[in-house]
């Protein structure tokens, strides 16, 4: 599908993205790196008098609905440096928090899976911070912990992965969505619009990385956005921005000297799930072949 | 073992094995057992009717017309499931102005639209010399009504009836495609998708075509047998033969499909094989077992039946007593394919334990409810358009 006509295809769908926009606009609204809910949007876009050029839906503009952001220019992808992440779970509650996702053990936009081989056993043991043993070890149902289950067992091998939404190239939840109401932006992450999601959950369904939940509290689906309000302001996504291992990577793969780009150009780098042909856009370094 | 935890209408399964986060909470519960079930007897008894009406099979007579009346009751309460399921079933007319049409559920409203008006307009015909004759003897809103329903078309002459009886019989051969569309579409949405082994398959349209002829020709048969039992009304019984008959086709075909399906993704083996032999032999077992012996066991009874060319009270007892297992067993069917679809975790590397809640939206009563109200809406049906005395349209 040519560029134009996806903008075209798109231009009715992009209510929210616009909002963001006129948000953007007041920078010092924006400034802040706290939680942004729709509704604080919707509000601080009502009090902003910067006028937004609104989408028109048979030519949507070539630079995107935020100012200063060219959503057409930029390619963001998403880094996984296997071998430095320490499970140490900060990226999980950063992202609970700044994006307001439920805190209890079943809904997650981010998540970090632990492998680990027992000496005498040929497949590992993988467990999350969902996992009741470790939720007991966390102090409260906001903290996440791995619990030390295994301190008095010989461990021959053990690594964290974290995981989240891969904001495929062809995302299989995109072309399942009845309505549209899940879309891929031209800067290449896949979105929901919350307005407009009906709540059938196929698109939970067709995602092979079991990235989508439902919400209860909205009633719709979500899941990573590659936290779109913070990255569309030059800041990074906040597990990446949390993460004491540099073990997330984030950019922009239109510049050669992006994080992410110097990341994948000095790695060896597999993504998740290949055979899916989704075309995942978050790369791995140091995983190993048990992780699916 | 993960904890049991009861949050509003879903519900946190328990799991063993690795299983990703976010699946704990199984997505779609019961009510998407019942719709694809719903739909499915749609199909069935549409077919039966097709029968008569297109190939003139003159032993499905008897039931030609109760077999319209109670598509269009199973019809009607399939989108209800589907709602009712929805997060926001008051945007669900998005997926109609604005339908996004590379999603297999975009085309719902749009197929069973279709059929629905096809199927409607089928009763229209089938009924309208039943429908002239009652806006004149019916009095006060029933009359009103009648009258209504007639369009302004009482002309009843033989040019009229034979007029009906083209249209009728154009519309049930499309239909017969639109009943085979309408639910192969409903395998099409689960056998499309590639991120669950369990129903990504070719095969998945075809199973849920031949499965939901076998359930609407079982339920035909109880309706047809339990109203003329309540009618105190004599049963045909080369009727009975005739649908014996098309159970035994279908079901012959259907048990080896559905084995050929168990069987070609056990010889396949490919990776996660373990879980889904574990998924079998733990989660759905009852399911399993349910849906095999439900499925031989009438496919024996039946042999015998028309084998032995049985008769009378015997062949009613037993059609019916098939007729019941074979319901049973098309749903345990549904609930193995759903239900053991999510249950299979996407890691490959894991199983999830779902209990439907019993109350709430996602509930089995609620779920219940609905299949019922299919049968409560068929009565009334019968009760405004009684199918039973079929007016004779010459020839």
């Amino acid at each position: 599908m040519s560029e134009t006509k996806l903008l075209k295809d798109q231009a009715g769908r992009r209510g929210f993205i616009s909002l963001l926009g006129k948000v953007c606009a007041t920078t010092a609204m924006c400034s802040g790196v706290g939680t942004v809910t729709l509704e604080s949007l919707k509000a601080a876009a009502a009090s902003t008098s910067t006028p937004v050029p609104t989408p028109a839906k048979a030519e949507f503009p070539a630079s995107g609905p935020v100012p200063g952001n060219d959503w057409t220019k930029r390619r963001w992808a998403f880094g996984v440096d296997v071998t430095r992440c320490i499970g140490c779970l900060r990226c999980v509650e950063a992202c609970k928090v700044e994006n307001k996702v439920p805190f209890n053990p079943q809904d997650f936009r981010t998540w970090v899976e632990r492998y680990v081989y027992l000496d005498g056993e040929d497949n590992a043991r993988v467990d999350t911070q969902s996992d009741p043993v470790n939720i007991a070890a966390a102090d409260s149902p906001q903290d996440y912990r791995f619990s030390n289950r295994y301190r008095n067992e010989k461990v021959t091998k053990a690594f964290f992965v974290p995981k989240l939404c891969n904001h495929c190239e062809n995302p299989p939840c995109v072309q399942v969505c009845p309505v549209g109401a899940t879309y891929k932006t031209p800067d290449g992450v896949v979105l929901i619009d919350e307005k407009y999601c009906i709540g059938c959950r196929y698109c939970v369904q067709a995602c092979p990385y079991g990235a989508r939940y439902f919400n209860e509290e909205t009633q719709t689906t979500d899941k990573c956005t590659w936290c779109y309000h913070r990255i569309t302001k030059g800041l990074k996504p906040a597990c990446v921005d949390v993460c004491p291992t540099q073990a997330r990577i984030f950019g922009d793969l239109n510049d050669a000297s992006s994080d992410i780009s110097v990341f994948i150009k000095s790695h060896r780098i597999s993504v998740l799930k290949a055979w899916t042909g989704n075309g995942p856009h978050v790369f791995y370094n140091g995983l190993d072949g048990e992780v699916s | 073992m993960g904890a049991f935890l009861q949050i509003a209408d879903f519900v946190v399964s328990p799991f063993s094995g690795y299983v990703y986060p976010n699946e704990t909470v199984v997505p779609w519960g019961v009510l998407i057992v019942v719709y694809p079930y719903i739909t499915g007897l749609v199909a069935g008894a549409f077919i039966v009717s097709s029968l008569y009406h297109t190939f003139h099979m003159e032993s499905f007579k008897p039931v030609a017309r109760l077999a319209l009346l109670s598509a269009l009751a199973f019809l009607s309460f399939a989108p209800a499931a589907l709602l009712s399921h929805l997060g926001h079933p008051e945007r669900s007319v998005e997926a109609i102005w604005t339908a996004h049409w590379t999603s297999a559920f975009a085309a719902f409203a749009y197929v069973a639209g279709f059929y629905a008006i096809l199927l409607i307009l089928e009763i229209w015909f089938a009924f309208r010399v039943d429908i002239v004759a009652m806006s004149q003897t019916a009095k006060g809103v029933l009359g009103r009504f009648y009258r209504l329903l007639t369009l302004g078309s009482t002309d009843v002459s033989e040019r009229a009836l034979a007029y009906d009886r083209t249209w009728t019989k154009v519309l049930a051969a499309v239909g017969i495609a639109a009943a085979a569309g309408l639910h192969g579409y409903v395998g099409f949405v689960f056998g499309s998708l590639k991120s669950r082994e369990w129903w990504s398959s070719d095969l998945m349209p075809i199973i849920f075509i031949l499965s939901a002829i076998v359930s609407g020709v079982s339920v035909l048969v109880l309706v047809y047998v339990v109203s003329s039992k309540v009618r105190k009304a004599t049963i045909d019984e080369r009727c009975m033969t005739g649908l014996a008959r098309v159970l035994w086709a279908f079901l012959i075909v259907t048990l080896v499909i559905e084995a050929l399906e168990y069987v070609e993704m056990l010889y396949r083996s490919i990776e996660g094989i373990e879980m889904v032999k574990l998924l079998i032999a733990g989660p759905i077992f009852y399911g399993i077992v349910i849906q095999a012996t439900f499925t031989g066991l009438p496919l024996v009874i039946v042999t015998v039946l028309l084998a032995r060319n049985v008769r009378g009270k015997a062949l009613i007892g037993w059609l019916s007593f098939s007729s019941v297992l074979l319901m049973l067993a098309v749903f345990a069917m549904r609930w193995n394919v759903v239900i053991g679809g999510q249950e299979l975790s996407k890691t490959a590397k894991g199983l999830v334990t779902f209990t439907p809640p019993l109350w709430g939206r996602e509930g089995v009563v609620w779920a219940a409810t609905l299949l019922c109200g299919s049968f409560v809406f068929l009565w009334a049906l019968s009760r405004l358009l009684p199918p039973w005395e079929p007016v004779e349209m010459s020839e």
